[in-house]
């Protein structure tokens, strides 16, 4: 149960964290869309963490964390007068997308760091069962 | 507790079951409700210095240490989502217990050294 098992927990946050970074990126690559009607605009999207048992108190049990699903903002999009626009409509609107900036560079750097620490606990607990492996042999 | 290796073979059960949940809480750094745990080494040595030493086979097992209690940590600052890990710490504890371990796992070996010494009547 031990020692593997903090390999699973961690991988499972790095791929949680990985796609949280991808999620980053393609906000951050749609930020400027725009479209003529407010439900065809590119949304925001974010992903939902949940720890991936919370039957707490169980000591043999390892808790990973799962990304429960991708959910896209239900901010409405920004009304843009722009009658010049090919894609505007007869009220000369374009609607662009949802993305805050500010909150997807915070998101950005949590999960880069998040990404970080947990690299280094693969790499102590890698050198700590590799310790354990030569033990005996002097 | 173990004849030979005392109590450090327990030690090293000990901290490597407390990386796992020092893992989990890392891992668990983003994830709105959940709460940090951990648990305390001094408790798990009280619960393994009981000094009852199993002699016979009909008698109770004496509690081992890896099965430390585990509690919920009490946060300095909680955040907004209530999640209660704060990944600067839990790394500094994560880094604390790894030491601990490499120390435990420096006196197994030297445990070791020091039998097959013994056993063989000449150094290394």
């Amino acid at each position: 149960m031990t020692m593997f098992g903090t390999f699973d927990v961690a991988g499972s946050a790095l791929s949680a964290q990985s796609l949280r970074l991808n999620l980053t990126a393609s906000n951050l690559a749609n930020m400027n869309n725009v479209a003529g009607q407010p439900d065809q605009v590119y949304r925001a999207r974010h992903a939902v963490f949940r720890a991936a048992d919370s039957s707490f108190g169980d000591l043999m049990k390892d808790v990973g964390v799962r990304v429960l699903g991708v959910i896209e903002s239900t901010t409405p999009p920004v009304e843009r007068y722009d009658p010049g626009h090919p894609e505007a409509d007869e009220q000369g609107l374009v609607y662009a997308a949802n993305v805050n900036v500010m909150e997807e560079m915070a998101n950005m750097i949590s999960a880069s760091r998040s990404y970080q620490s947990n690299l280094e606990v693969v790499n102590t607990a890698k050198d700590l069962m590799l310790r354990t492996l030569s033990l005996g042999q002097s | 507790m173990d004849p030979i290796l005392g109590v450090h073979g327990s030690a090293l059960l000990f901290r490597a079951a407390r990386m796992d949940v020092l893992a989990t809480n890392l891992a668990n750094a983003d994830t709105p409700h959940y709460k940090a745990r951990d648990m305390e080494f001094s408790a798990a040595l009280d619960g393994l210095r009981t000094g009852m030493l199993r002699t016979h086979a009909r008698h109770i097992e004496p509690p081992q240490m890896a099965a430390g209690d585990l509690q919920y940590r009490m946060p300095h600052q909680p955040s907004l989502d209530g999640n209660t890990v704060e990944s600067d710490l839990e790394l500094a504890r994560y880094a604390e217990n790894a030491v601990a371990y490499q120390a435990s796992l420096l006196f197994v070996n030297g445990r070791i050294a020091t039998l097959r010494q013994a056993l063989t009547g000449r150094s290394s």
